[in-house]
């Protein structure tokens, strides 16, 4: 080997920000995911064309758990990002607040997301709306548990020392993710409860 | 403790294999050898070869299942399977085919090749791509082992409901194709996902994105593709399982349910996936044919858009598969016009070949005649497909012979005589060795002619009104000639397939020695040795046109050439350089991870899941679901070795 | 060999004008009626285009493939050309021309379907047909509602008259087939499609179930038989008329063991055999074919069908066992009275 030199660039090395590949995988990863959730709600208004008679067949799906959760998610996003910028300036302090909080606010949107559930008038093989309804919002449901586990990570993480100003592209990552859920959700709200309405 | 770099400026150097950098190299990219290697594997060039030689056995298996299929159709009342035998013949034969064969070995030629034409050490997820091969590899035998249970999927490989209901289909045989499907749609995602981040961030620098070779454009639109359309096809079949084991109501008639959401999720997937499963074997021509005339390929810009192009309107057709079910004719004509559309990008590629053909200078190799012959397969197939796009027309086609005749000329035209002309091409790049020319040319006819002969007469039973998935058909209809015809053209043409597999494996042991650049092609990876190091490139390429090797013979000016024998050495580990999206300019050292487990033991407890899930075990399901986060989080845990973290 | 002597068949079947069910009864080269021949008309268009278009790219191949080149004592490794680029003309030309015939084939075929949508006049009747799983459910259907009756498998249409259908099913997806006089219409269960046909020539039209529904999909068969205008009256009045009641001790035997073994199924207008199962066996000697066009409608085929229908159709809805002995001769009696 002849060494002819030294690159003039300095780059860096390993996962930083958005050079980290795993930043790119998420944002594929969020693409199909969307889509995913693209087609169940595709299968939403296709059989709500189909219906017939009343549609929601048990009448407006009621917004009193409804909004506060959504409220929930998107005060979630906000703390995380709030979190991540502490994170951008090194203070690992207030990214474990930020996610602490974030958590908090996903529990409680899935417990009441469970007393929703458990006080519909139907069950998951009711009919083709229990159906659907049960389905997507499982889906969404799921996709929020599984956030939270990467919350819970970070968490963990963050408290191991793992981050600083330079490298935290796992929280970057994850903080996308959220964002994505929240997003998934109001499309997810928008169909079940305001589309009926309009 | 060493400190973990932020920052670098990476040293370039002057090196070859032969040079003690390279020795470094090799001791850092070479895993264990023996079962442990073989199990932790990320390295792509082994990946890509799993894949190949697991989606020829695919193949193999997939052909047996036609092989009997034709024996029971080559004369009237044939006897020789039940009406339910030839069912799940029909539907694994098409499962096998689609799923296990025509995407994977496209895979296979992508994941040994992708980082080598780019320029790269490895694809930008080593782990992932492990992963992706295991899940395939399980979601293949998951659905396999229903067959000699006599539980396979019968309802056809597009599983139209309500047949595939429980209602209609009680036994485990459908659940058994629904949960390989969601199995084996995380594997093609995945897959996909690496594709994509590879192509955005792991070209060598300079090769902007108007430098890539064409399977690159082929495999990333592909790509795209794939993450958009899988998830249509895993909802269809979860929404189909969730019927059939909690009473959902879905497609359920009785309660609303549609049986065309079936159709319309199916083939959202469905018409997307069949130019996913050409469009990179498309490529391997457009890069094959011009080392085999001795020039360029002509219109290198319009061929990538066309792919590009492709792929994109192949979105917006699906409609064409549901043309007799009684949709409004408005929206029929739509999709009647786009899927006459769609058939211009074709064209482009098309007359780009014969152009890169007539303007060159032919070595008929057969590499060669594979690449030459699929160009009137391909336009064959595009012919019958243009006739279908047609409604009125389409009424009567669709649901016969015809369709059958233009799926296999597409399929067969399109997929398997490219990867046969590539195997031939790539073959000494892999293993070292040649393989042997004589056989291969007779190989080519023999598969040429079986194939027409076979195949062909198809069209002419369709317009005869022979219609699909029929076990047995009477006499006095006039379909018993054409059907012995057909019966005996395809088992020449298997004969063929078997000739090119018996030169596989002579020429594995025999063949000649083929040195780096047998063919004299311009591409990056006949720039290293057959087979390639472990770490392709002992300094990171430069690039500097599309056709790195052909640069002195093309007029490219002196002091703007390609080079791969000076560039980054990136030796501390194992690393690569991480690139821009579009020009390609240095952007940062990527450290690649050692061999790992962790994708062995996630695609087995992926696997398990979806057993316990056919087996309705919930305890087993929520184990395997902790074993599956466990695996996860063990294979994300941030590493120092791979500056994830500093402490 | 084989397939030139087919070959010849249909080209011979294509300059015949009298016989409709000649040696490839399903194919449609040619076709009777209205609903067929735009069909037919530009299947030929797109199938002699995609020839000729076949046939110059085949050229076209062949003379790059084998074209003279001048060659050079060193040309071997040589590149063919010193320079990338160069032969665009033949993307620009071969794209072009290709364009401009997919947007005349694209309107030529929006023209087609604008016609074949609607029948060229009123519909002479409607007929609901009902698949299920391996057989042809029939209502005929008229505003009189004396002259409303129920059949199977055999369809009669009165020709040069435009039919309408109104297409279901009972339980999966079928599709609604007679190749000689028009596309096919899916039979999609939960919704009503609805197709029209018509039949220039008198004659017997096969048909046949296209989209996989289950074991007999390949034995899902059906005749549509245009009459003249008088032959179809008749047909009709026939269908109408009541079952004579069964005269002779046999055929009341007969009947006994029908209504004790085939009437859960099984219906026969004019007697208190009402199941809805199976198809309507009413006037059965009257048809042409049994089980879905299946067997000839012979009385030795009738009591090989009725004694074991699983070897002959393995999979149908009907059990073997049924009747069988003195039983089966009586039954097959007693069906054999029903003109």
């Amino acid at each position: 080997m002849v060494e002819v030199g030294v690159s003039r660039t300095v780059l860096p090395v390993g996962s930083k920000a958005h050079h980290a590949s795993g930043w790119w995988g998420m944002l594929t990863v969020i693409a199909t995911e969307a889509t995913l959730f693209a087609y169940l709600l595709f299968s939403y208004f296709y059989i709500a064309s189909h219906a017939v008679g009343a549609w929601p067949p048990h009448g407006m799906p009621k917004l009193s758990l409804a909004i506060p959760g959504t409220i929930m998610l998107v005060a979630g996003s906000v703390t995380m990002w709030w979190g991540e910028r502490g994170i951008d300036r090194g203070n690992a302090v207030q990214l474990m607040i930020g996610l602490a909080i974030s958590m908090v606010l996903g529990i409680v949107f899935i417990l009441l997301e469970g007393v929703e559930w458990a006080g519909e008038p139907f069950h998951l093989a009711s009919g083709v709306y229990s159906s659907l309804y049960f389905t997507i919002t499982g889906f969404h449901l799921a996709h929020v548990v599984v956030g939270l586990l990467l919350l819970m990570i970070l968490f963990v993480w963050t408290a191991l020392r793992y981050f600083d100003a330079n490298r935290h592209s796992a929280v970057s990552i994850g903080v996308l993710y959220w964002h994505f859920i929240t997003i998934v959700w109001l499309a997810v709200f928008f169909t079940f409860y305001i589309a009926p309405r309009l | 403790m060493a400190e973990v770099e932020t920052f670098r400026a990476p040293l370039i150097a002057r090196a070859t294999d032969r040079s003690p950098s390279s020795q470094t190299l090799r001791r850092s990219w070479e895993g264990p050898g023996g079962i442990a290697g073989w199990l932790s594997s990320v390295d792509h060039k082994e990946i890509g070869k799993r894949y190949l030689v697991t989606a020829f056995l695919f193949l193999i298996i997939g052909g047996l299942e036609a092989a009997v299929m034709r024996a029971q159709l080559a004369q009237p009342n044939g006897h020789l399977l039940t009406s339910e035998q030839y069912s799940q013949l029909f539907t694994m034969h098409g499962v096998t085919m689609i799923f296990l064969y025509a995407l994977p070995v496209l895979s296979g030629f992508s994941n040994y090749l992708w980082p080598l034409l780019l320029g790269s050490r490895d694809m930008a997820f080593p782990r992932l791509n492990a992963l992706s091969y295991w899940v395939f590899l399980f979601a293949g035998i998951f659905l396999y082992v229903s067959f000699p249970l006599g539980k396979a999927p019968d309802g056809g490989w597009f599983n139209y409901v309500p047949y595939a209901s429980r209602a209609y289909n009680p036994g485990p045989n459908i659940d058994v194709y629904a949960l390989g499907m969601v199995l084996l749609g995380i594997s093609t995602t995945v897959g996909s996902i690496n594709f994509i981040v590879t192509l955005l961030r792991m070209r060598a620098p300079g090769m902007s994105i108007n430098r890539v070779p064409i399977l690159i454009w082929g495999t990333l639109s592909t790509s795209v593709a794939n993450l958009f359309a899988v998830p249509a096809v895993s909802l269809a079949f979860f929404m189909l399982w969730m019927d059939r084991q909690f009473g959902t109501h879905f497609f359920d008639v009785s309660a609303g349910g549609q049986p065309l959401l079936w159709q319309h999720l199916f083939w959202m997937f469905g018409h997307p996936w069949v130019y996913a499963i050409v469009l990179p074997a498309m490529g391997i021509v457009s890069d094959g044919l011009p080392t085999f005339c001795r020039r360029p390929l002509v219109g290198y810009t319009p061929v990538a858009l066309s792919t590009v192009a492709a792929m994109t309107l192949g979105f917006g057709v699906w409609v064409h598969h549901m043309f007799a079910t009684g949709l409004p004719a408005i929206a029929m004509s739509y999709f009647s016009a786009a899927s006459m559309i769609i058939v211009i990008p074709s064209a482009v590629a098309v007359f780009s070949w014969i152009a890169t053909i007539w303007t060159g200078r032919p070595v008929f190799t057969s590499a060669f005649l594979f690449f030459a012959g699929f160009v009137l397969l391909f336009v064959i197939g595009g012919l019958s497909g243009f006739m279908t796009a047609s409604v009125p027309v389409d009424l009567q086609l669709t649901h016969t012979y015809f369709i059958v005749a233009h799926l296999h000329y597409t399929i067969i035209g399109i997929n398997v005589f490219p990867v046969v002309g590539g195997i031939f091409y790539w073959f000494p790049k892999f293993t070292g060795r040649l393989m042997n020319e004589t056989l291969g040319k007779w190989t080519f006819w023999v598969m040429f002619i079986g194939f027409n002969v076979g195949f062909f007469p198809m069209h002419i039973l369709g317009l005869a009104g022979m219609p699909r998935r029929i076990y047995t058909y009477p006499e006095g209809l006039g379909w018993g000639p054409l059907n012995l015809i057909v019966t005996l053209g395809s088992y020449l043409f298997a004969i063929g397939v078997l000739l090119f597999l018996v030169n596989v494996f002579v020429s594995l042991k025999r063949g000649k020695s083929a040195g780096d650049n047998p063919w004299d092609g311009p591409s990056l990876e006949w720039s290293t040795s057959s087979p390639p190091p472990v770490y392709n490139f002992a300094v990171i390429p430069t690039v500097a046109s599309r056709y790195p090797l052909w640069e002195g013979r093309l007029n490219q000016s002196e002091d703007d050439r390609s080079s791969t024998q000076e560039g980054f050495l990136l030796d501390k580990g194992r690393e690569t350089l991480g690139t821009t999206s579009l020009d390609a300019e240095p952007d940062v050292i990527l450290k690649m991870p050692p061999n790992a487990y962790s994708p062995l033991l996630l695609a087995l407890a992926l696997a398990v899941l979806f057993v316990a899930a056919l087996l309705h075990s919930w305890w087993l399901l929520g184990a395997c679901l902790i074993g599956t986060l466990l695996a996860s989080i063990a294979w994300l845990w941030p590493q120092r070795s791979l500056s994830q973290i500093e402490t | 060999m084989n397939r030139s002597r087919a070959l010849v068949a249909t080209a011979l079947l294509i300059g015949q004008s009298g016989t409709t069910y000649a040696e490839t009864p399903m194919s449609y080269w040619h076709t009777y009626g209205p609903a067929g021949y735009p069909l037919t008309q530009l299947g030929w268009g797109l199938g002699i285009i995609s020839i000729v278009v076949l046939a110059v790219i085949a050229v076209l191949l062949l003379g790059a493939v084998s074209h003279e080149r001048t060659r050079r004592a060193s040309d071997d490794t040589q590149l063919a050309v010193g320079r990338e680029g160069g032969g665009m003309g033949w993307i620009y030309i071969g794209t072009g021309i290709t364009t401009v015939v997919l947007i005349a084939c694209m309107g030529w075929t929006l023209s087609i379907s604008a016609s074949v949508v609607h029948p060229p006049s009123r519909p002479a009747l409607t007929v609901q047909v009902i698949a299920s799983q391996w057989w042809w459910g029939l209502k005929y259907t008229s505003a009189d509602s004396s002259r409303t009756f129920i059949t199977a498998n055999e369809i009669h249409v009165p020709v040069g008259q435009p039919v309408r259908f109104e297409v279901s099913s009972t339980d999966v997806i079928h599709s609604f087939w007679v190749p000689q006089l028009g596309g096919k219409m899916d039979v999609i269960p939960g919704q009503t499609n609805v197709t029209w046909l018509q039949a220039d020539k008198p004659g017997i039209y096969r048909g046949q179930c296209a989209v996989f529904c289950g074991t007999e999909h390949a034995r899902m068969a059906l005749e549509l038989i245009a009459d003249s205008p008088r032959e179809f009256r008749a047909w009709q009045d026939g269908q109408l008329r009541d079952t004579p009641l069964a005269a002779s001790a046999a055929a009341r035997a007969g009947q006994r063991v029908f209504q004790a073994h085939c009437a859960a199924c099984h219906a026969i207008r004019g007697s208190d055999a009402a199941g809805i199962l199976g198809p309507d066996l009413s006037h059965l000697m009257t048809r042409r074919t049994l089980a879905a066009g299946l067997l000839p409608n012979t009385p030795g085929n009738l009591a090989g069908w009725i004694a074991d229908p699983q070897g002959l159709k393995p999979g149908a809805q009907m059990p073997d066992h049924l009747v069988s002995g003195p039983d089966l001769a009586a039954v097959v009696g007693y069906l054999s009275t029903l003109q």
